[in-house]
């Protein structure tokens, strides 16, 4: 019985502090979007809202890096990211180019510049 | 359970829906993050089987890899339950914004549970970019192949990712833990055609940091309310004077 705890504890814990407090946001958007037209005035202020805060969460990914990424240096990270935006805007507003040359950046700069 | 036989226009929305998620950008983007999430479950120690259906249920990375690392380090469970539901909450606003696009005259709500669950920024971003020139009446079944495309990609190179962990060298660990915030980066600005989201776009590069620096608490929900709202206002007084 015991055992049985021990090796289902992690998933419910998972259910309890991973999908309930994550799953709150996706279902007041459900029960709050209800009536709403695409074209509303509230749902481009929640477009905006929403760009802000993945733009937020970009920025600090980039800036405040944590575990392996935090060993490239701060001016090669930015400079990827810089050289990436700078190539999707110049070939054809292509995803793929511009993620690949930041990449290329960041591996090259690591590899120069790297602890 | 048995479900009444589809039109074929709806399941081919599905399986186009699929074919767009394994062809986007997003599927490297998926590639690398859940490589890189596999390898930290591996380190703290939870079973490959916990991360799979942590992807499934939760289905956002960065709530994901709070979970791991908190949990791992044996963090109180409120402090956990917070952390998470704090990163999440940009889920509200994007949720908004897409299921008006889902919804015709013969949606049910309950047709809509799922596109809101698969709701995650690359199923977001580029239902955004492909729905708008899609018949109404696909647009769910497109979501759901698109969202059920991306997760199941995410589950297999999560399973990689943790029997690779340890392997990689840490600047080839590095690279693959840049490839979101550069995917992001780059379809985000894509995604941005009109002025208002231009602005919300800049704004938030610039304020997210800016509060970080001077620790300000809950700094993603204050960047996205004070970058959307200038963003909304600039957007409104416009129409105003034009």
């Amino acid at each position: 019985m015991n055992a049985l705890v021990a090796e289902l504890w992690p998933y419910l814990l998972l259910l309890l502090v991973g999908y309930l407090p994550n799953e709150i946001w996706r279902a007041l958007g459900l029960v709050l979007s209800r009536g709403l037209d695409e074209d509303s005035e509230l749902v481009v202020l929640a477009r905006a809202v929403a760009t802000a805060i993945i733009a937020g969460v970009i920025a600090k990914l980039i800036l405040f890096s944590t575990g392996t990424l935090a060993a490239i240096p701060l001016p090669v990270r930015i400079a990827a990211a810089v050289c990436g935006f700078l190539a999707f805007l110049g070939v054809r507003r292509s995803v793929f180019v511009g993620v690949a040359t930041g990449e290329a950046v960041l591996l090259l700069g690591g590899y120069i510049f790297g602890r | 359970m048995s479900t009444p036989a589809e039109p074929p226009a709806i399941s081919s929305a599905f399986f186009r829906g699929v074919k767009s998620a394994v062809t986007s950008v997003f599927f490297l983007v998926l590639l690398g993050t859940y490589i890189g999430i596999g390898a930290l479950a591996h380190d703290y120690g939870f079973s490959p089987w916990w991360l799979a259906l942590s992807t499934i249920v939760v289905w956002a990375s960065p709530a994901q890899v709070i979970l791991i690392s908190s949990l791992g380090t044996g963090a109180a469970l409120i402090e956990v339950a917070l952390a998470v539901t704090l990163s999440a909450i940009r889920l509200f606003p994007m949720v908004v914004a897409l299921l008006p696009l889902l919804r015709s005259r013969t949606t049910r709500s309950r047709d809509l549970l799922l596109p809101a669950h698969l709701t995650a920024v690359s199923m977001w971003v580029e239902s955004l970019r492909l729905l708008p020139a899609m018949p109404a009446e696909q647009r769910v079944a497109f979501c759901n192949g698109l969202g059920v495309g991306y997760q199941t990609t995410a589950v297999v190179f999560g399973f990689a990712g943790y029997y690779l962990a340890a392997g990689l060298p840490p600047l080839l660990a590095g690279t693959l833990l840049f490839l979101t915030p550069m995917s992001f980066l780059i379809s985000t600005a894509r995604n941005s055609r009109q002025l208002v989201d231009r602005l919300a776009f800049g704004l938030g590069l610039v304020i997210g940091p800016l509060l970080t620096l001077n620790q300000v608490g809950l700094d993603l929900m204050w960047t996205g309310l004070i970058g959307g709202a200038i963003a909304y206002g600039i957007h409104r007084l416009r129409r105003v004077t034009k």
